[in-house]
């Protein structure tokens, strides 16, 4: 190889652009300095803090641990618009279409309350304090939905008695459908809803989860 | 007829890597990370009233070049030299590219267009229909830029001696 890279040889050229420019080093390579300022994930971190404060994230959203498992956080501008279970395939996507396609990851926007659901899942806090943008729910929906945020730490109510205080003694079912589409499980504690008579009825997040949750809240004594 | 365009996030998963290395080739370490910063806000910025979702990798590109040009402009207006200084450490796991600093000095002394189309063609390894679209021209300009961009930097670049 060593006779061919002389001036005239095209390959050498090609093969010299195609092996590409050293890039600023990436967080992992960063031998324990923390993020290089040019380095590709701390640009592209500037770059979205720089079009938050232009308004141009209309979603900003993070994934965060519990102890319930990965729980996926969006917000608007206005408030807090989802809270999806899991790293759920498809959250994402579905905020594109129903918010704004201008969805990405930002996770300062997040940071009030992330900080306030590890203080409720330490046993610590029994009401969350952050705005809610209640956009993705709709009508009577909406209605017990909102209903529902009067009930409180470590009390349950019944689908009916849900009902009753929306003024619809005969919407179980559709107190059901509400508590199965509410977009902000745990802040708006679709947990702390029962079949009458006490048996658990079902959860977005799991059955185990709505367990835990109302043993964290003292509301099951098992 | 609305589209269903995919989250932001998706198109940075998908492509800032490659934006990056586009552009850090095309204008160097320091200007090529606030030229990406431009390039994501202006393509946050135009992403809702975009009519499909066909090519955005070639639309994220575009604008890219656009940045490009931009630069390339600021910089003969400001009379500055081509080659950046070493503000920013480069990993030592890019081996690769070290004492290439003639080179790319070449490149980046090269015209908007034929940066683009060289970087686009090797650096990214982008078929020869992309690179049209990213610089908007034909295929057959695009080959010629690259052609054109090769040439002088074989010019620019000092003579290399036999080992």
């Amino acid at each position: 190889m060593s006779e061919l890279s002389e001036r005239s040889d095209p390959g050498d050229l090609v093969a010299r652009l195609r092996r590409g420019p050293a890039l600023p080093a990436d967080p992992a390579s960063a031998n324990g300095r923390g993020p290089d300022p040019g380095g590709l994930a701390a640009v592209v971190e500037a770059a979205l803090a720089r079009a938050d404060r232009d308004d141009l994230v209309d979603v900003g959203w993070v994934v965060t641990d519990s102890p319930v498992g990965p729980l996926t956080l969006a917000a608007t501008p206005e408030g807090l618009v989802r809270v999806g279970f899991g790293t759920e395939e498809g959250v994402l996507e579905d905020l594109a279409a129903a918010v704004s396609p201008r969805v990405v990851r930002l996770p300062a926007r997040l940071d009030d309350l992330r900080r306030q659901l590890d203080e409720y899942f330490a046993g610590r806090r029994h009401r969350f304090e952050v705005p809610l943008d209640r956009r993705l729910s709709h009508g009577y929906r909406r209605e017990v939905l909102e209903a529902l945020s009067d009930v409180p730490y470590g009390e349950t109510v019944s689908y009916k008695d849900l009902a009753l205080r929306t003024g619809n003694p005969g919407a179980s079912r559709a107190v059901g459908t509400a508590m199965a589409t509410n977009p902000l499980p745990i802040v708006v504690p679709c947990h702390r809803v029962l079949r009458s008579g006490g048996a658990l009825g079902g959860y977005g997040g799991g059955i185990e989860t709505k367990v835990w949750l109302l043993r964290l809240e003292g509301a099951l004594a098992l | 007829m609305t589209v269903t365009l995919p989250p932001f996030q998706t198109l940075l998963d998908e492509h800032a890597a490659d934006l990056h290395r586009y552009l850090v080739a095309s204008v160097g370490p320091h200007d090529g990370a606030d030229c990406l910063q431009e390039t994501v806000i202006a393509a946050l910025r135009a992403y809702p009233g975009l009519a499909h979702d066909r090519n955005l990798r070639g639309w994220l590109f575009t604008i890219a070049h656009r940045k490009v040009i931009d630069h390339a402009r600021g910089t003969g207006r400001r009379a500055l030299p081509v080659a950046d200084p070493p503000e920013v450490p480069v990993a030592p796991a890019e081996a690769g590219g070290l004492g290439d600093d003639d080179l790319w000095g070449a490149v980046r002394a090269l015209p908007p267009k034929q940066r683009s189309a060289v970087v686009q063609r090797y650096v990214l390894d982008r078929p020869y229909a992309e690179v049209a679209a990213v610089i908007g021209c034909s295929e057959a300009a695009a080959r010629q830029n690259v052609r054109a961009g090769l040439q002088r930097l074989r010019a620019d670049l000092p003579q290399e001696v036999h080992q």
